[in-house]
């Protein structure tokens, strides 16, 4: 396999400090675009675009490395785990830095088509969303996962407020003020298990839980949970997503485009925790207190996905707007996802990541072909026939090919992630269930879209004409719509693009589908990982006082 | 290449072409699309001699192994039977259409449709793999949607098109589901081994299962009883599209499933129940319901529900010869039927309507088209000497001979002779009411023959139909011999049972039948005519011809209401709602490990060890601060004060427990909450009003009363946790972090070092935060003028708030050098001393701030020059180039270092490379609050009248 | 002492989470402001509490848990402090323009009935 050759000259090109890079180069690139912007230099947008683009050649890189198998931990501030923090690269956040990167790079692309000039520092914000995304699947360490969480939302909420209109305000009111009580309860949680276990690195977590005294299991187990629900609060569980469609249906289209990546971080954060620390991953003995956490967990997992699941899909029957639609799409692929992870076995794992990388991909295609129709139709998302501006049969392919891939029909991925999911959902407990409400779902799904595409594009418009302007909250306001529905080639290229991932990934299901079952499988195997954490060490540096000052025997 | 796979991908490629074609070039695209389809034509011809000796081609590719997903062909005679069916019926109908379409319709995107349609078409059958044939299903009701919506403006043809997806997707995502399970029992979906092991999967506990399953996905696309209504509705459909999906292809999905997974699902007991019964009931309501349609293809739709109820029917028998005669009215059906739909076309084409009470004695003005139809009429109502005739013979042969018990033994046969009577009669109201009986009434155009293209494919499938009923054997019989074997072992060997395709069987039960339902149609037909006249019939009772659509829509428009009801009843966009659950979600996971059952959490008893008086009472204010925050939360301005004094309370509680560097930063960052607070407070009411006002006063008194008790849980909640971990004994790293703080990072300030060496990611993460904090708030303020509180209100920086007193502006100028030293201080010994560039920068901003608030909220204003917004990225720059320089000396990022560097006078001062992290922390934090702070007192900038 | 550590935080918490179940933005900042004094204080805690013993390494050592106090949770507290300053800041702003264009200060932009 050629990737192996693109892991070791990637190695030899970023010289190990690749992981770290993937989280600086975004850090950087935003500062020196924060005084750009201010002196509005026109560097701005070429930087911008290349930061991006460079960040996804890097996350390629990291990719090819991590295909080898190898869980890779690196050491910041050259201290040994756990007294420092450590990142840890291993495929499946490697895969998650993919995904991120080739959806910023679509967002961008179109965002350039007019979105950024909206308001100020979009770029900056931008690359500073990458950053906290990065290193949320990058660290290994819990308290610096809340200051990334931190990070990202900060930048989200720059975003989702960019071009503030009088929805976006709404909406984002809600956003903070509901993410910073879960960042509270993150900070509970964490400081809990610091206080309980000794440590923040999670490798060592894992561990140390293991050994805990019968005193401190109920302790152990109260944290735990508590930090899954804030990571559900991310992931948009039931009953903590009802933040969401308002927010990604205000959010204008190539920011929305990028926060499909948003939902994926909760998913990630509790598929990782619950495989490595909390007891859900292999050889984790009986009786043990992760086990046990897994297993209060994990049935309330399945059970509140399979509800997640189930509203979603009448969320999306019930849509008025194009984007209230598309965003309970969100809901629902999360849905599905949790429950992969709640299923918990290799194959249900393996299944849920190859199909959130499908509902990803389509998600933040789905947001931007929104932005693009209801542009089409004087910025109007409601579902009801309208006169559209311009050619409508390449907007109409690409809504039936983003309806195929988002519903889980044939020929394109979505359907092979929900058949890969339900065979291996058939060997759980759940297994009617899981058909029954899946496939439900998916004809929910399927049903809704017809009809919606029915409307926008086959109803004519003079069969219900002379209808009001309609009011703007939740779409667009006409203070930000100014000249938005003049489409740029970037548009489309950003829309065709992105399609062109969705149709590859059925193409290369093969391929990408053995890749997410070796994801699922290092995932579960908690190891490889705590030994590549705690045996980790130092690297003897060039110049290291450290180490002169051992030898001139002044530190015993 | 493989010609198999050839023939599975060339109508793709016909698509992708004519999609690329200009929708003007309208002989070009069918001309394309013609072309494309005889060359598929030509491969299954190809591969006939191959076929016939009885060999079974393939082409396999692995695609998704995880899935036992091939990319896989597999040709057998079932197989080539309908490749034959879909290319052979697809060239006539392209043939067809090119004459039929009108110029203002789209070619290009009705031919696009067609190959798609026809390359599902070609995959159902073609596929070797159950989950690949499943794919290609859903494409099939996927095109057919498409092609069905085809004259979208129309309101009918979108709703049936809707209609069709509906049901027959639904049916494809049941025929997944059995799928998998049949792949679970056999452990593979390849055909070969699924149609091999028939045995163990009916001996499977979930058989049945498996096999309603899958007979709901064929029964949907089927259109059999009670899904059957989608297809009447499809006729909204053009022409050709009907004449192509309900002779020959979409609908005989169905039938061919049934045909094809006969080896591995059918003879068993519930087969012959469900699959008989069903086919049984769906025959006779089709054929009753046909003699009442008025219009054309609706007679046609019906009747072909009910042929379809036949070729189902057959296959339930579960007889060797029954499944003959099933595979062979497929082929008879498929011809004539065709035949009808287009003839029924060309009528509706020349005459401007389909309605046979209008049509009337088309015999004079079309008797070439007239003669076509009528005899492909008669060859529906299986009239001797043609081929309709024949299949349905060995229809009743097998409906006569079946031995079932009980009831079944005469119900089949009567059943079956019943739907003869009946089909004859609908056969001759279609030859009766369209080419005799007087003259036309007001028709739009005046009737004549259509041109000889579009009549073409019907001559040639009117031949067929005499030609196959004349001489069976002959053509008919090498294709029926291989597919009827294919049908019945799904393997090459086993020998199929003798029968004799022939006209003459003998005088026997089955030619009776047929004679009663010739007899009987014809005097149905006329004794209708006569009693009650068919035209006067305007529709049949609701629920036969409507029922399944409105009670279709009723579901749809009752599914979509309860949906918006549902959903705008829980996400109903109350934050307060949303909040509660959070909370509540929080307090249930940290209460649930305490109620199950388990080791206890040992909590030390409650005690008030070390209680120190004064401290005890700074802790007790404190409380009543918080709580009289809660209190007085209606009038802000007491409120913030209130909540200050907490501030300053934890400030304290940080210091007696030992945490300098807390203390001061949290003293400072109370500084600057505040004053952002009192800023913010000029641009918002100053009291919030009441909740407990209005109707819902006393619900309102009552959430009071219930966030109040959940807050109170939440409360007591942590104050056990905070209990039991006090109480327990330290476990941490951080001994090594003492240890080592001094030798091995050189700060004797452990917290400082820890945050600028040992966990300095976390800190560049935070200083990234303060940044984006800053940006936004520079966003959203920048250049925004607020609403005045309150209309009542003087805007806020009037007059009064000017100037500030000479006094004030003195002191600070005179505090300024100060705070600067103080910030230099305090960031300078940081790194051993409480202090570093958190305080530093805070002391530093809050001095500048101060200094300008003293010049007065105009001179700030006015002064938008003041922008500490690169200062920011500076700062972080100078920051993450601390971390980057570790890079030049091999170690990795963030690596700190320190020496004793010389100065003079003063000696060797601890140096850590850390410090220059620090610098860029400094400059990060007085460039954000400074943006920050700033950000909310330049709202205040005068209406451009007042300014001085 | 401990005890009245243990309730404090647990007072602030009650009052914060209430504060934060109120409808107009303005009540629920401030209500954030004391679940994040709840919040600081509870990290805090987290490192168990010692009086004199300032994690200041200054004269002999040795330095260990006993005699100092665990500098860790502290630095964390200081990560919090700042970027709970930084969120509120936000909030603040949001709730501002927020008021101005929507022209109520209601938490969802529009007075309910």
């Amino acid at each position: 396999m050629s990737t192996a050759a693109a892991g070791a000259v990637s190695s030899l090109v970023l010289g190990g400090h690749g992981i770290v890079m993937a989280i600086v180069l975004p850090l950087v690139m935003g500062s020196v675009l924060v005084v750009l912007e201010k002196f509005k230099s026109r560097w701005v947008v070429p930087l911008s675009v290349g930061a991006t683009l460079a960040l996804l050649v890097l996350s390629m890189l990291l990719l090819a490395q991590a295909h080898s198998g190898h869980t890779q931990a690196y050491l910041l501030g050259n201290w040994q785990a756990p007294f420092g923090i450590s990142l840890v690269l291993d495929r499946l956040s490697a895969l998650m830095l993919v995904l991120m990167a080739v959806v910023s790079c679509g967002a961008l692309l179109y965002a350039l088509g007019g979105d950024h000039q909206r308001g100020e520092h979009f770029h900056s914000l931008f690359q500073y969303q990458l950053m906290g995304l990065a290193g949320a699947f990058l660290t290994a360490d819990l308290f610096n996962l809340f200051v990334f969480f931190e990070v990202l939302l900060a930048a989200s909420y720059g975003l989702l407020l960019h071009g503030a209109s009088r929805a976006r305000l709404r909406a984002s009111l809600h956003y903070v003020t509901f993410n910073l009580v879960g960042s509270a309860l993150f900070l509970f949680a964490v400081s809990l298990l610091y206080a309980l276990t000794g440590t923040l690195n999670m490798a060592d977590m894992a561990v140390k839980l293991q050994q805990l005294g019968p005193q401190d299991v109920r302790l152990a187990q109260a944290a735990a949970l508590m930090l899954l629900v804030v990571f559900a609060v991310k992931a948009a569980l039931l009953p903590l997503y009802f933040w969401l469609p308002d927010t990604y249906a205000a959010a204008s289209g190539p920011v929305a485009a990028l926060f499909a990546i948003m939902t994926k971080v909760g998913v990630y954060a509790i598929a990782r925790t619950t495989a490595l620390i909390f007891g859900a991953g292999a050889g984790v003995e009986a009786g043990s207190v992760a086990a046990d956490i897994a297993g209060m967990a994990m049935p309330v997992l399945v059970t509140l996905a399979l509800a997640t699941l189930v509203l979603a899909a009448i969320g999306v029957m019930a849509a008025r707007r194009l984007r209230g639609l598309v965003s309970y799409l969100v809901v629902a692929s999360a849905g599905t996802l949790l429950l992969a992870i709640g299923l918990g076995t290799v194959q249900t794992l393996g299944a849920g990541l190859f199909y959130m990388v499908n509902s990803t991909l389509v998600a933040a295609t789905w947001f931007l072909l929104a932005d693009r129709i209801s542009a089409a139709r004087g910025d109007v998302d409601m579902l009801r026939p309208r006169v559209m501006a311009g050619a409508w049969a390449p907007l109409g392919v690409a809504f039936v090919v983003a309806s195929v891939a988002v519903a889980g029909m044939p020929p394109l991925a979505g359907f092979f992630g929900k058949a890969l999911l339900l065979q291996a959902a058939a060997l759980t407990p759940w297994a009617v269930w899981v058909v029954a409400l899946v496939l439900a779902s998916s004809l929910a799904t399927m049903v809704a879209l017809a009809r919606a595409g029915s409307s926008l594009f086959w109803k004519p418009a003079t069969e219900t004409a002379a209808q009001p302007p309609l009011s703007t909250s939740g779409g667009m306001s006409a203070s930000t719509s100014l000249n938005t529905s003049a489409t740029r080639p970037v548009h489309g290229i950003a829309i065709i693009g992105l399609l062109i991932t969705v149709v590859a990934l059925a193409l290369l299901a093969g391929p990408v589908n053995g890749y997410t079952e070796a994801a699922a499988q290092q995932m579960v195997q908690r190891q490889p990982y705590i030994d590549a954490v705690l045996g980790a060490r130092p690297v003897p540096a060039a110049y290291d006082v450290r180490k002169e000052m051992h030898e001139r025997g002044e530190f015993k | 290449m493989n010609s198999l796979l050839w023939l599975a991908l060339l109508p793709w490629v016909g698509a992708a072409l004519v999609a690329c074609m200009p929708g003007t070039a309208r002989q070009a695209v069918a001309i394309l699309s013609g072309v494309v389809t005889l060359l598929a034509l030509g491969l299954v011809l190809l591969s006939a001699p191959a076929v016939f000796g009885g060999e079974v081609l393939r082409y396999s590719v692995p695609w998704l192994p995880a899935l036992g997903l091939d990319f896989g062909f597999r040709m057998d005679g079932l197989a080539w039977l309908f490749a034959l069916l879909i290319t052979g019926i697809g060239a006539l109908i392209v043939l067809y259409a090119a004459w039929y379409l009108d110029p203002e319709d789209p070619a290009g995107r009705f031919f696009t449709f067609l190959m798609l349609f026809m390359g599902a078409m070609l995959g159902v059958v073609l596929a070797d793999n159950l989950i690949l044939l499943v794919l290609f299903w859903e494409l099939t009701s996927l095109s057919s949607f498409l092609l069905i919506g085809y004259w979208h403006h129309r309101q009918d043809a979108r709703q049936g098109a809707r209609m069709a997806l509906t049901i027959t997707g639904a049916g494809g995502l049941c025929l997944l589901a059995g799928s998998l399970l049949i792949g679970h029992m056999v452990g593979s979906f390849k055909l070969d081994v699924v149609l091999a092991s028939g045995d163990l999967i009916r001996a499977h506990p979930l058989y049945l299962t498996a096999l309603v399953l899958v007979l709901l996905g064929a029964f949907t696309k089927s259109a059999q009883f009670p899904f059957h209504f989608w297809l009447p509705h499809a006729m909204a459909a053009p022409t050709p599209v009907s004449a192509y999906l309900h002779s020959a292809t979409m609908v005989k999905c169905g039938v061919f499933l049934l045909a094809r997974m006969y080896p591995a699902l059918g003879g068993s007991e519930e087969w012959f129940w469900i699959v008989t019964l069903t086919g049984l009931a769906t025959l006779l309501l089709g054929a009753y319901v046909a003699i009442f349609q008025h219009d054309l293809k609706g007679l046609l739709a019906y009747s072909t529900i009910s042929h379809l109820g036949l070729i189902t029917m057959l296959f339930g028998l579960s007889e060797p010869l029954a499944v003959v005669a099933g595979v062979f009215h497929i082929m008879n059906h498929a011809a004539f039927k065709a035949g009808l739909f287009m003839s029924a076309g060309i009528i509706d084409h020349e005459c401007g309507s389909r309605d046979m009470r209008r049509l009337s004695g088309l015999m004079k003005y079309m008797p070439f088209t007239a003669t076509l139809g009528i005899v492909a009429a008669l060859s529906m109502a299986g009239v001797p000497l043609l081929n309709g005739f024949l299949s349905k013979e060995m229809f009743f042969m097998e409906a006569a001979s079946k031995q079932a018990q009980g009831a079944m033994g005469w119900i089949l046969p009567v059943g079956a002779t019943l739907a003869g009577v009946l089909s004859v009669a609908y056969s001759l109201r279609f030859i009766h009411d369209t080419f005799f009986r007087g003259e036309p009434v007001d028709l739009p155009k005046t009737p004549h023959e259509a041109p000889f293209f579009m009549r073409l494919p019907v001559l040639f499938l009117v031949v067929l139909c005499v030609v196959v009923g004349l001489v069976p054997a002959l053509v008919a019989g090498p294709t029926l011999a291989v597919a009827a074997q294919a049908a019945l072992f799904g393997a090459p060997g086993q020998a199929l049972p003798v029968y004799k395709l022939a006209i003459w069987h003998g005088l026997n039960l089955p030619l009776l039948m047929s004679a009663v339902a010739v007899v009987g149609g014809v005097l149905l037909y006329f004794g209708l005519q006569r009693f009650i006249d068919l035209h006067r019939i305007v529709r049949l009772p609701g629920w036969i011809n409507q029922g399944g659509r409105d009670f279709f829509m009723a579901l749809q428009a009752v599914g979509v209401a309860s949906a918006r009801g549902l959903t705008g009843g829980l996400q109903n966009g109350s934050m307060q709602r949303y909040l509660l659950l959070l909370v509540l979600m929080a307090v249930a996971a940290g209460l649930w490990p305490f109620l199950r059952p388990g080791p206890s959490a040992q909590a030390a008893a409650l005690h008030l060890e070390g209680l120190d008086p004064a401290m005890a009472l700074v802790g007790l204010i404190g409380m009543l601060a918080a709580v009289g925050t809660v209190l007085s939360y209606r009038s802000r301005l007491v409120a913030v004060a209130m909540a200050g004094a907490t501030g300053l309370v934890v400030c304290l509680t940080f210091v007696w427990f030992s945490a300098p560097d807390l203390a001061l930063t949290q003293l400072l960052v109370e500084v600057a909450t505040v004053m952002l607070l009192m800023l913010a407070l000029h641009w918002l009411p100053k009291d919030s009003p009441s909740e407990r006002t209005g109707p819902t006063k006393r619900w309102m008194a009552w959430r009071q009363w219930r966030d109040a008790g959940l807050a109170i849980a939440a409360g007591l909640g942590v104050t056990a946790l905070v209990w039991m971990v006090l109480t327990r004994p330290s476990v941490s790293f951080a001994n090594y972090v003492l240890e080592t703080a001094r030798p091995l990072a050189g700060g004797s300030n452990a917290v400082n070092v820890v945050i600028v060496d040992y966990r300095s990611f976390d800190t560049l993460g935070e200083i990234a935060v303060l940044v984006i904090a800053g940006l936004i708030i520079h966003a959203l303020l920048a250049g925004f003028k607020p609403l005045p509180a309150s209309p009542a209100e003087p805007h806020y920086g009037g007059p009064e708030a000017g100037r500030s007193p000479l006094m004030l502006q003195i002191v600070a100028r005179l505090v300024l050098p100060f705070t600067v030293l103080i910030a230099a201080y305090m960031f300078i010994r940081g790194h051993n001393l409480p202090g570093g560039g958190f305080i530093g920068g805070l002391v530093m901003a809050i001095g500048l701030l101060l200094l300008q608030m003293a010049k007065g909220q105009h001179w700030v204003a006015e002064r938008s020059e003041i922008d500490f917004r690169d200062w920011m990225g500076y700062g972080l720059l100078v920051a993450s180039a601390a971390g980057l320089g570790s890079f030049y000396f091999g170690a990795p990022f963030l690596t700190s270092t320190y020496d004793y560097p010389w100065l003079p006078g003063v000696g060797g001062v601890p140096m850590a490379s850390a410090f220059v992290f620090d610098a860029g922390v400094f400059l990060v934090v007085v460039g954000a609050t400074m943006v920050m702070l700033l950000g909310i007192a330049r709202l205040s900038r005068p209406a451009p009248g007042r300014a001085r | 002492m401990l005890l009245l550590l243990a309730i404090g935080i647990g007072v602030l918490t009650s009052c914060g989470i209430w504060l934060l179940l109120r409808a107009r933005s303005f009540d629920v900042i401030l209500g954030l402001a004391l679940l994040t004094y709840a919040v600081n204080l509870f990290i805090f805690a987290m490192g168990r509490v010692k009086v004199n013993a300032m994690p200041i390494l200054e004269g002999a050592g040795p330095f260990t848990l006993d005699n100092t106090s665990d500098p860790v949770p502290q630095a964390l507290v200081l990560t919090a402090i700042v970027i709970s300053f930084a969120m509120s800041a936000v909030l603040l702003a949001i709730a501002l323009r927020a008021r101005s264009e929507t022209g109520t200060d209601h938490i969802d932009g529009q007075e309910r009935k």
